[in-house]
């Protein structure tokens, strides 16, 4: 784990002092909601439904155990006894009061957190594979390069006001665990003759306008990276649409130009900014990477007793392969059966945190699909793991099955959303309750959004629901198709949308379409992309 | 009708306009008519409100009722946590709601 420096820990600091008079001049009246609401947003403040909602930042969904125990301090502290792990690999609070941020915000900066750049239009929280450093695909340890992205990005005096808000996600695996096409820049780190240098996709991202991010430089060298990326800024600062809230995202750009016209203009930009130095020397790369040195892996090689069906099978779908014989990789669901996807109390944060101390080497990430993740358990713990979370609720046996759903907030909490989301996850994953059932359908990936902002990534689903208001009544549509995998794609929507229970009942019937055409192993996506709409279309609509 | 609502500026929560001031009940809220800009530009400029807008809504025998759903959704509290709202000793308290 990345240790915060000198000059870390004194502009976190410092921006808190800095909040803190500002949210005294506005409680005071010395100046305008107007006037405060971007300085509130620079620190990650919103205005939501019912109360001011607060987004922390988690570098690369990397923390440790005493930030996870600071993470519910808070939740207990200063809001409703729980936090709700989002899609960007983040934190947030939905209860908070202005008059408490600054102390909390404080408190934060102590585990070396903030929520500076959670909002605005600035490069957002980097991030990356929920299971770097441990997972047997990977080339190279992404961690390092993203935390190298963070310290460039933080403040960032030319890019803290691009056209509109900026996502980069890095990754090291062929196997895409981030939806890394999916956002504005996605960094794929590979090796070519022994280099390491990565693959550079821009201009994807989904929202009202899902595009996948085509590829701009099929190798840029670890030592060019920086510059690379700072140029690739640079283009989209410059010509990036400042007009039109909808067309001013990177995608917009490369689209409209075309990939190669910004890939030439990035190219001409490149040579220039290459000059500047702005690469950091081998030493300062060496520093950051000693940070995200391996454990001492020191276990044996046991697997552990099966005897126990539950276990067995929260081994057979939570537990996945570690680079390290004799260790494993833990998902904790945060998706309970009739739970708020991503929600966590605070005495359930605690438990993971305790359980990362303990077991995990002081890891936990989080994942952008909002379950936990402790990379580092020994085989011979996984049982004492398991039981622990299934002390706390935490151990459902879900991963990638069709009641692990990505939800936004939707209607009940955004400010934004045209229609709930957390209900539909709810009655979905209800149905579908029996464990059977699901471990039968398989890897089938369901995303909802309550709007066409689509923080939700419902264009990423294999069935993906999408909340709109028609006439003051929610609606939902459903889509088809989409994934954030390497087998990146965007849904298609089916037809008319349905009411909420319409949606739930169509969705059961597309997985009878889908039990009863499917071949060998195909999952749901395979068997839609063989046999395409109509079936289903059939089965829904008559 | 015509509600004017906004949030308070300290703790964030929604607020509704009652004829001489700020409830945190929808059930408080009264018709503002063809006064609400006025009212909201007073309120907003001695900053007792954060966010103001009117909204349409019906009265009935329980009081008034936001003619759009999200206005609903704010007027108690999120509708998949019951005991966060408002009236959390009351089951039946969302049913208006959606």
């Amino acid at each position: 784990m990345y240790k915060y420096d000198h000059f870390d820990q004194s502009i976190v600091d410092a921006r808190v002092a800095e909040f803190r008079d500002q949210v005294n001049r506005r409680i005071a009246g010395e100046i305008t909601e107007d006037q405060f609401k971007p300085l509130r947003l620079m620190n990650g403040l919103y205005l939501q439904l019912h109360a001011y909602m607060l987004r922390v930042a988690i570098p690369y969904g990397t923390l440790d155990s005493r930030q996870m125990r600071m993470l519910a301090h808070i939740a207990r502290k200063y809001d409703r006894d729980y936090g709700h792990f989002t899609t960007r690999q983040n934190i947030q609070y939905n209860w908070i009061k202005l008059e408490e941020c600054a102390d909390l915000l404080e408190e934060l900066a102590t585990v070396e957190m903030h929520a500076i750049q959670t909002s605005g239009n600035c490069i957002r929280n980097i991030s990356s594979d929920q299971y770097a450093g441990a997972a047997a695909d990977e080339v190279a340890d992404p961690r390092p390069w993203a935390e190298l992205l963070r310290q460039w990005s933080t403040f960032h005096p030319e890019f803290s006001y691009l056209p509109r808000k900026f996502k980069i996600a890095v990754i090291a695996s062929p196997e895409d665990r981030a939806a890394m096409r999916l956002h504005d820049i996605g960094l794929e780190l590979v090796r070519q003759n022994g280099e390491l240098g990565a693959r550079v996709f821009v201009g994807g991202g989904m929202g009202r306008t899902p595009m996948i991010a085509p590829e701009i430089n099929p190798f840029v060298k670890a030592n060019d990276l920086l510059s690379y990326i700072e140029a690739c800024l640079r283009v989209y600062n410059r010509f990036g649409r400042r007009d039109n809230i909808y067309k001013a995202r990177i995608k917009i750009l490369v689209h409209e130009i075309g990939a190669d016209e910004y890939r030439r203009q990035v190219a001409e930009e490149f040579a220039h900014v290459k000059t500047l130095g702005i690469d950091p020397p081998l030493a300062e790369l060496e520093r950051i990477s000693a940070f995200f040195a391996p454990p001492a892996f020191d276990a044996a090689d046991v697997e552990p007793d099966r005897s126990d069906p539950d276990f067995a099978v929260w081994l057979d779908q939570n537990v996945k392969p570690h680079k390290q014989a004799g260790y494993a990789i833990v998902n904790i669901s945060l998706k309970p059966i009739g739970g708020i996807p991503g929600d966590a109390t605070s005495a359930q944060i605690d438990v993971m945190a305790d359980l990362a101390e303990q077991y995990g080497f002081d890891e936990l990430r989080v994942t952008h699909a909002q379950n936990i993740v402790l990379p580092h358990v020994a085989k011979r713990d996984l049982h004492a793991v398991w039981q622990a979370l299934r002390e706390a609720d935490l151990a459902d046996a879900n991963l990638d099955l069709i009641s692990d759903i990505i939800a936004c907030p939707g209607l009940d909490y955004c400010s934004l959303a045209n229609a709930r989301s957390i209900p539909v996850a709810q009655k979905i994953a209800t149905r579908f309750a029996d464990m059977d059932r699901q471990r039968d359908l398989g890897e089938l990936k369901l995303k909802i959004s309550g709007c066409i902002n689509a923080c939700g990534h419902h264009h990423a689903g294999h069935i993906g629901i999408l909340g709109v208001d028609r006439k003051g009544v929610e609606n939902y549509q459903l889509t088809f198709g989409g994934s954030g995998a390497e087998d990146v794609s965007i849904g298609k929507i089916i037809g008319p949308g349905f009411d909420e229970d319409g949606v739930v009942d169509a969705v059961e019937k597309a997985t009878e379409v889908y039990k009863t055409l499917r071949e060998g192993d195909e999952r749901f996506i395979d068997t839609y992309r063989r046999v395409g709409l109509e079936p289903f279309k059939e089965a829904i609509y008559g | 009708m015509k509600l004017l609502t906004g949030n308070e500026l300290g703790s964030g929560a929604v607020t509704w306009w009652t004829g001489s001031g700020w409830s945190l009940h929808v059930e408080d809220a009264v018709d503002v008519g063809e006064h609400g800009e006025a009212v909201l530009h007073a309120e907003e400029g001695a900053r007792r409100v954060n966010a103001p807008y009117i909204i349409d809504a019906v009265a009935t025998p329980q009081g008034p009722r936001p003619a759009h759903i999200k206005d609903r959704v704010r007027a108690l509290g999120p509708t998949v946590r019951p005991d966060l709202t408002l009236k959390p000793a009351d089951p039946a308290a969302g049913d208006w709601i959606i």
